[in-house]
């Protein structure tokens, strides 16, 4: 039995990972109904960043996070005016194409640059270290992650209902034309959530990395997983998102229990048997 | 009087479609002018060429002497020009105060101010949390139009604001007009309602088919020459 709810909070921390890479996703997707398919790449990207800060300026992976996070809050926001606001209209078709094209280019940019070798961010005692929570161990890592993004969420909450930058946000997903003839320069606020989108990226991309270790190859996979995260919370639901983590990450974990090798397919059947019961996810924003 | 805003042959295009052809039309400061015509003759395609919603040559649109017309909306905005738009559109998303003070983001000072706007309208005020989409459509037109307020405009269009309201809700939205133009704002109002767009305004453009058909001082134009404008037809 204790085993059964070991797994089970093992899951719901693994999920704050997953909530993670998916909040970027469900941002841009609420912003500007942009499908970012080179969202777990770019997860990857920020993991490498984080590598190669830690390694440069000898700092904790924590330390380095004060790099990373603008950085790719940068590269968003130059991403989201020179490329993707390009392919934005009512074709839906350019950004995933272009989208696509980007996540190949960081893969390949990425094992030019670092190779095929598996690497990992190291946090030195945090890693191994664990908590006993009645019989149950919990590692503290996990926990700072899910603590961590139950933070972002809230935060990514706030952001979106209580300023004015989220208002901008709001007024631009209702009507982009009213919101221009408002003074805000649509282009300018896709950049903006783009980058905050990348700048929780980076927090993901950097706890994935001290979590496991990682190679160029493997955002797609995380991609999936935020997608998951995301359609099962219900689109444009911030806490719903955080909600699709845990399920998958608990499905994951429970999978895991019973055979290790069913761990992945655990999660998609999960994402399955949601979608068949409830096709917009669980808590989905009410339509106007 | 010196022109505050200018329009030279202005065109309008929907794909192959043209809705205006070679529009002149000119607006002088503290001027409220009326702009009539039947369904579809282009009264909010002129909207949203001035509003720069609609792009054009940047030469069609002279607004203080300088060309606007290839500018964006935002920018178009930022230099004092302000749209009530035609059916209310207002986000769905925002409350009713979130959707006031996204009309004052281009932070231009003036007398317009979330309390100013309250004391016009005091229903909104009760209503301030409600989503807007819960509103009474007359309820909706008074955000609409304290929303372009907000912005503390020099240049004001209102596109059929009387549009499927009660009479009871137009009269109210027509008494507030004068305490609004009256602060040396300067106004276009597209209207259905002919007898109500002639009593707020000192001249008149009607449009027929995408071209100015009558233009002239209110009290000058004759019933008989509106008609003929309106329909296109000698009366
Ligand atoms: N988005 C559009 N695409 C194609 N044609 C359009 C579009 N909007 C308007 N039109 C056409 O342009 C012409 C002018 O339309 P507009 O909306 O400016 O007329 P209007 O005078 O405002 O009419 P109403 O009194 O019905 O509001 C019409 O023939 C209309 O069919
Ligand atoms: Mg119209």
């Amino acid at each position: 039995m204790i085993e059964w709810s070991g797994a089970i909070v093992q899951g719901v921390l693994l999920g704050g990972l997953y909530a993670l890479f998916a909040a970027g996703l469900s941002l841009i997707f609420g912003v500007m109904r942009l499908v970012n398919i080179a969202h777990g790449d770019l997860i990857i990207l920020a993991a490498y960043l984080g590598l190669s800060t830690t390694v440069m300026l000898g700092v904790h992976p924590f330390v380095a996070l004060l790099i990373v996070m603008p950085v790719m809050a940068g590269i968003g926001y130059v991403l989201q005016r020179g490329v993707l606001n390009r392919t934005l209209g009512p074709d839906i078709l350019p950004p995933l194409l272009v989208t696509f094209g980007l996540s190949v280019i960081i893969q390949n940019a990425l094992l030019e640059t670092y190779t095929a070798d598996p690497r990992k961010l190291s946090g030195g005692a945090i890693d191994t270290a664990s908590l006993d929570l009645g019989g149950i161990t919990v590692g503290v890592l996990p926990l700072v992650t899910f603590g961590i993004a139950v933070a972002v969420i809230a935060g990514l909450q706030f952001v979106f209902y209580r300023t004015a930058l989220g208002r901008g946000f709001r007024a631009v997903s209702d009507n982009q034309d009213i919101a221009q003839l408002m003074g805000l320069n649509k282009a300018h606020v896709f950049g903006v959530a783009m980058a905050l989108a990348l700048a929780v990226v980076a927090i993901a991309g950097v706890l994935l990395g001290m979590r496991t270790s990682f190679d160029p190859a493997i955002g797609g996979g995380r991609l999936i997983f935020g997608f998951e995260a995301v359609i099962i919370g219900g689109l444009g639901n911030l806490w719903g998102t955080l909600a699709g983590g845990v399920i998958l990450g608990v499905a994951q974990t429970i999978g895991a229990k019973i055979d290790p090798g069913f761990q992945i397919l655990a999660g998609h059947i999960a994402f399955l048997v949601v979608l068949a019961v409830r096709p917009n996810g669980l808590f989905p924003r009410v339509a106007h | 009087m010196s022109d505050l805003l200018t329009l030279t042959s202005l065109d309008a295009h929907y794909g192959d479609f043209q809705a205006l052809y070679g529009l002149d039309l000119s607006v002088s400061e503290g001027e409220v002018i009326a702009i009539i015509g039947a369904n579809g003759a282009g009264k909010t395609t002129l909207m949203r060429s001035i509003s720069g919603l609609l792009k054009n040559r940047a030469e069609a649109v002279h607004y203080r002497g300088q060309p606007i017309g290839a500018m964006r909306a935002d920018q178009v905005a930022a230099l004092g020009i302000a749209l009530v738009p035609e059916g209310r559109q207002l986000f769905p998303s925002l409350s009713v105060e979130e959707n006031l003070l996204i009309g004052g983001k281009t932070g231009r000072k003036g007398p317009w101010s979330l309390g100013a706007v309250y004391d016009l309208f005091p229903i909104l005020q009760e209503r301030r949390t409600q989503a807007s989409t819960s509103l009474s459509g007359g309820q909706q037109q008074m955000v609409a139009i304290g929303r372009a307020l907000m912005a503390n405009p020099d240049l004001i269009l209102f596109d059929e604001i009387s549009l499927g309201l009660a009479p009871v809700i137009i009269r109210q939205i027509y008494e507030a007009l004068p305490g609004i133009v009256g602060q040396g704002m300067t106004a276009m109002i597209v209207e259905q309602d002919i007898t109500k767009a002639l009593s707020v305004s000192s001249r008149v453009y009607c449009l027929q088919e995408g071209r100015v058909a009558l233009e002239g001082r209110t009290d000058d134009v004759t019933h008989d020459q509106i008609t003929a404008a309106y329909f296109g037809v000698e009366a």
